[in-house]
């Protein structure tokens, strides 16, 4: 038997060597891991476009996205009313954090980008799944009413059935010239429908088996789309498309 | 060279002899942790739909569980009885979290795939239990053989489960495709005149429940085989 005082002395200085190990390796990699996480992000943005990138983002180097984040991408920060904030880089905007907040205190993140004269307006959304938070990025082309794309992706939700609007590429593919305006210009957003769309303006099918994971993606697209509502008004109305 | 040794050198225990290469075999089959002695099972059903990610869990689990043993064999004489399942743990997690961090700078779309279950590594019964049972009563080189055996014999099955899921749940192998609808398959089946037109990957095996009908389909065909496992529990 150990006494008191040595099981004491034993676990203090266990405790601090490991502190000290854990702490050492986490500043080391910090940049990395920060680097990393932002590189994921972009790619979530970038795979929104679909088709229109041009390339898989998939084959894309780390290089790559990033110098197509600085050539072809401009970020602008909106608050709810749709002005433009200067001081905020859109990249820099954590999205969990901004869920959290009252609404009309949210800053929105909105990502322009350019191809062969086209622009494409990349806004993101979150909501929530069956076990957890879900999120996604949506492109929008340069009317802001048809969708050139959408990507998804999620925190807990059931491999096989709620992840597939990650993991089958059949589901974001669906949205691609789906419309969030009808006609007379009522917004109407998109509605993940079970047992298969009426109409493939506004409509995509659901996922047998994901039914409260789909409905969260519906839910998550009518607010969210609707938030970045003031700023499209004011683009139209100023008929100048984009920022320049 | 392993035998000579024996032979010049009185008492002294060869560093990879007969016993050594037991305590890395026996955990593949005999004494399986998954299948025989039925631990972690948790993270085998979470991890397998895909055979990277089985992969990079098996890899995690082999290191701690490899050093765990390695570490606590170190300490074993001066680890205070009273507290020597915190201490183990402590030394468990570390080493997760040292395989966190590492993998989070490698590779951040793996880690952000296996989530929780990297970190989970902390409460897996195999590791804690080769800790227990072994680590605390044997030398660091043959206590780091154990670790590194049951670290393998987990993999193995992870492994063995995940290939049978991607390929009969998604069609694919190590994220090649091998047979479903697109261009992007080695079969198509939606190609014009295919022969497979009728072929549906089974989405159930991509649901966990499929991960415990295939662990327990490999336990009977493994104890078909190894007739003396069938009376052991």
């Amino acid at each position: 038997m150990h006494s008191t005082g040595y099981i004491i002395r034993f676990t203090l200085i266990m405790t601090t060597i490991v502190a000290i190990i854990l702490a050492g390796l986490f500043s080391v990699l910090k940049g990395i891991h920060s680097e990393n996480e932002a590189i994921f992000n972009k790619r979530a943005i970038l795979k929104a476009l679909g088709d229109n990138l041009g390339q898989k983002v998939d084959d894309l180097s780390d290089e790559q996205v990033t110098t197509i984040f600085k050539d072809q991408v401009q970020q602008f920060s909106l608050n709810m009313s749709g002005e433009v904030q200067e001081n905020i880089l859109a990249e820099k905007i954590d999205m969990k954090k901004e869920k959290k907040k009252p609404e009309a205190d949210r800053t929105l993140p909105l990502f322009v980008f350019e191809k062969e004269g086209q622009k494409y307006y990349i806004i993101s959304v979150r909501g929530n799944g069956l076990w957890d938070e879900i999120w996604g990025n949506i492109a929008l082309k340069s009317d802001m009413n048809t969708i050139a794309g959408v990507s998804f992706d999620h925190q807990g939700e059931t491999p096989g059935l709620g992840a597939e609007i990650k993991d089958n590429p059949t589901f974001p593919s669906q949205f691609k010239d789906t419309k969030i305006y009808d006609d007379a210009g009522v917004y109407r957003s998109i509605t993940v429908r079970k047992g298969g769309r009426k109409n493939k303006i506004h409509e995509v099918d659901g996922i047998s088996g994901a039914t409260v994971t789909a409905d969260g993606v519906t839910e998550m697209l009518i607010r969210g789309i609707k938030y970045y509502e003031p700023y499209f008004n004011k683009i139209k109305k100023t008929s100048k498309i984009g920022m320049n | 060279m392993a035998e000579s040794t024996v032979q010049t050198v009185q008492e002294k225990e060869p560093l990879f002899g007969k016993k050594e290469r037991k305590l890395i075999t026996d955990p593949l089959n005999d004494n399986n942790p998954i299948t025989v002695q039925v631990l972690g099972i948790c993270s085998a059903l979470a991890v397998t739909t895909l055979v990277a990610k089985a992969l990079v869990m098996s890899i995690a689990v082999v290191f701690v569980c490899g050093f765990a043993s390695l570490f606590t064999s170190l300490l074993r004489n001066s680890i205070p009885k009273q507290v020597r399942m915190i201490v183990q743990l402590v030394i468990i997690a570390t080493l997760v979290t040292i395989v966190e961090l590492t993998l989070k700078a490698v590779n951040y779309p793996i880690y952000k795939e296996l989530s929780v279950f990297i970190g989970l590594i902390i409460t897996n019964c195999i590791v804690m239990g080769r800790l227990e049972a072994f680590s605390m009563a044997n030398k660091p080189w043959r206590s780091f053989l154990d670790g590194l055996g049951n670290g393998l014999g987990y993999g193995a099955i992870l492994i063995i489960v995940a290939v049978i899921r991607e390929i009969f749940g998604k069609g694919s192998l190590m994220g090649i495709g091998l047979i479903g609808a697109g261009d992007n398959y080695f079969i198509n089946t939606l190609a014009e005149g295919s022969w497979f037109a009728w072929y549906m990957p089974n989405n159930l095996m991509v649901l966990p429940a499929s991960a415990l009908f295939v662990i327990g389909v490999l336990i009977w065909i493994q104890r078909s085989w190894n007739t003396k496992l069938v009376d052991i529990s």
